[in-house]
């Protein structure tokens, strides 16, 4: 059985600007690394397996080539197999075309238990493509999960962590779990791990190795959304600018406060 | 299927020519210039690059009949029988939108013992609502709640769906939309309608301080997820209107695999959302202790302190403090930010607030193209001196 976790290439940081006069992206010199919530994923799929000796754990990603790097730092935090979807079918894909790629990766792999996506990436994604892959796969899914207090042969039990309940419930398996920041704390990519895995092969997969070999169902046409343009965001002209010591400052402040009776 | 087709004798600076992309897609080898897997079809080198030296060649173009599918849909978000605020916010908005192209609004919701919710929900001005009442439905379970709204859908044939981006909201929405295989628009913080029904929707992209404008125009029907306080609640109606049509859901929509061992409600914690006033730390507070002041400050306030990603992820606060796109959304009467440099995912979390005052030692921090009043200076300094004043302000009083 495989424990299978999805993850994601994300830039180093959001500050992405725009070109007000060509309207293009600037991303110079952006690095990439995991996105940080998929951490926890992994962290989690590596304490899964304690469970089902007989499993081995496997991190997934899409993206261009340059996504191997994330890959080989899963490898480092201790998983087993690597897998990287890389092809210009995909380009221009959307939540559901993302979701419907992994889901055909998913099933060319095989054999899989659980799936474990981090709760939402840093760069924009929400949340959303989890639960698409679930339904492309016809599996039960859970998100917000806290913690996951027990697993059977078939079966896991997890702790789902709404806002105003916490609920416990059972999945059986196959099924696809997201998961909480914070559920346990990532352990880091170890030295030894990295001289261990330096021959470990990422596996490679284009639209070719997939059940669905139909190329109008991935990338752009695959996508039910489009970009009809972006632009910057508006700002509103600032009203007023205050200038001073922070004693000046200060004052004025609390004298705004008062006046505007916010003070209690 | 969609292609970018590059061609070669139409681009003379191939020096420059790498530098179009914004995500590294383009690249030249041997004096050829090619596209790599990285490209995201963001087709910005189409339309910035020498003309024509890239077109995007595209094969496919089947469309649905839009006409087939009339009407707003919301789906009402609900915890033992109370509605979640942001669903109410949404019905707001779906009236706005189906007004103008003259169609109905609808609004699904399942649970259990649903008639006190059902009766309160004919105030806000909905045509029609489907109600699915069932004690299988009592906790939210992803196949049969599904089911549920795939069963709705087909039902009444909603061109838009809205729901909101709560954790039930960001489960289902996806799951259905996958289900019918359809376009979903996530954390959308602006939307309007085409004569078309074309729902546009406008959400931040890319991890930056981007906007992009989204549209489903061969899909129908069209999600789109909202965040709780993006939008505004709507005025209750004093008089009671629109249609309830009761469906008994079936034992095949009921069907799940999936068992709730236990259900409990937790304590009830107040939200940043719920604050009137919210004073916010950012990395230029610099050090954990100064968090301190700030909640001093919040309490002379009634307010409550919040904190940007930064300061969440260094534990410095809980995560349910954070503001921001992938935190809460807040839209408090006064928001002051302390050191907070301000990017795109922490304003669109805040940008509603009534009153905004940023603290920043950078002048050009970005928070000050969106705060009402710009302090320029060191929150450190301005904040305790603050304090004091507030403190001897109290004494003079006596």
């Amino acid at each position: 059985m495989r424990i299978l976790v999805c993850i994601k290439q994300v830039p180093g940081t959001t500050q992405v600007d725009i070109d007000e006069k060509t309207g293009v992206l600037k991303r110079d010199g952006v690095e990439s690394k995991i996105n940080p919530y998929d951490l926890y994923a992994i962290e989690t799929a590596l304490r899964l397996k304690a469970h089902w000796p007989e499993a081995t754990t496997l991190a997934l990603t899409m993206g261009p080539p340059q996504a191997e790097q994330s890959l080989r730092e899963a490898l480092m935090m201790g998983i087993d197999e690597v897998a990287l979807i890389s092809d210009r079918a995909f380009a221009g894909s959307d939540v559901l075309a993302t979701a419907y790629t992994l889901s055909q990766a998913i099933q060319a792999i095989g054999d899989t238990g659980i799936i474990i996506c981090g709760q939402q990436t840093t760069d924009g994604d929400t949340a959303q493509v989890g639960p698409e892959i679930a339904e492309f796969l016809n599996i039960p899914h859970a998100t917000n999960i806290s913690a996951i207090p027990e697993c059977q042969t078939r079966a896991v039990t997890v702790q789902v962590d709404l806002p105003t309940t916490e609920e416990t419930i059972r999945l059986p398996l196959p099924c696809l779990l997201s998961v909480n920041k914070g559920i346990h704390t990532p352990r880091l990519p170890s030295f030894k791990r990295k001289k261990e895995t330096r021959e470990v092969a990422v596996r490679r997969m284009t639209l070719a190795d997939f059940p669905d070999t139909d190329p109008d169902h991935y990338g752009l046409n695959g996508s039910p959304t489009n970009v009809v343009r972006i632009f910057p965001p508006e700002h509103h002209v600032t009203r007023e600018t205050w200038e001073g010591s922070a004693g000046e400052l200060a004052g004025r402040l609390c004298t705004y406060l008062r006046d505007s009776k916010f003070l209690v | 299927m969609a292609e970018l087709i590059v061609h070669q004798e139409k681009i003379q600076d191939l020096a420059h020519i790498a530098d179009l992309c914004p995500f590294g897609a383009i690249e030249v080898n041997a004096n050829r210039v090619s596209i790599s897997p990285a490209c995201r079809m963001c087709k910005l080198c189409i339309k910035k690059g020498p003309p024509g030296a890239f077109e995007l060649v595209d094969s496919r173009r089947v469309s649905i009949d839009k006409s087939a599918w009339r009407g707003v849909a919301v789906y009402i978000d609900q915890t033992e029988g109370e509605i979640h605020p942001v669903s109410l916010e949404l019905v707001g908005k779906a009236c706005e939108l189906a007004g103008k192209i003259g169609q109905p609004v609808y609004a699904v919701v399942a649970g259990h013992r649903l008639a006190a919710l059902t009766e309160e929900l004919r105030h806000y001005g909905i045509d029609t609502i489907t109600v699915y009442d069932h004690p299988q439905l009592e906790h939210f379970r992803i196949e049969p709640y599904t089911a549920v709204l795939e069963d709705f859908i087909n039902r009444c044939k909603p061109s838009t769906v809205l729901v909101g981006g709560t954790a039930i909201g960001r489960s289902l929405a996806p799951r259905v939309a996958a289900r019918f295989r359809t376009g979903l628009t996530a954390d959308c913080t602006f939307l309007d309608m085409q004569p078309n029904t074309d729902l546009d929707q406008i959400r931040p992209a890319f991890g930056g301080n981007i906007m992009a404008h989204i549209r489903t125009p061969r899909h129908r029907p069209q999600f789109a997820t909202v965040r709780y306080k993006i939008f505004s609640a709507p005025q209750r109606r004093a008089e009671p209107d629109g249609d309830v049509i009761a469906v008994t859901p079936s034992d095949a929509m009921l069907a799940s695999s999936i068992e709730t061992l236990s259900s409990h409600r937790k304590e009830p914690v107040k939200n940043i959302e719920d604050a009137d006033v919210l004073v916010v730390a950012g990395q230029g507070i610099q050090r954990r202790e100064n968090l301190d002041l700030l909640q001093q400050l919040a309490d002379r306030l009634g307010g409550m302190v919040g904190g940007t990603r930064p300061v969440i992820e260094a534990g410095w606060l809980e995560p349910r403090r954070q503001i921001g796109l992938s935190g809460r959304t807040v839209k408090p009467k006064l928001i002051i930010t302390c050191g907070v440099s301000g990017s795109i995912q922490f304003v669109a979390g805040m940008s509603g607030a009534e009153k905004i005052i940023a603290i920043n030692i950078d002048p050009d921090a970005s928070i000050f193209k969106i705060a009402h009043t710009a302090m320029i200076g060191d929150v450190c300094e301005i904040i305790p001196e603050l304090l004091d004043t507030l403190a001897k302000g109290d004494k003079t009083h006596v």
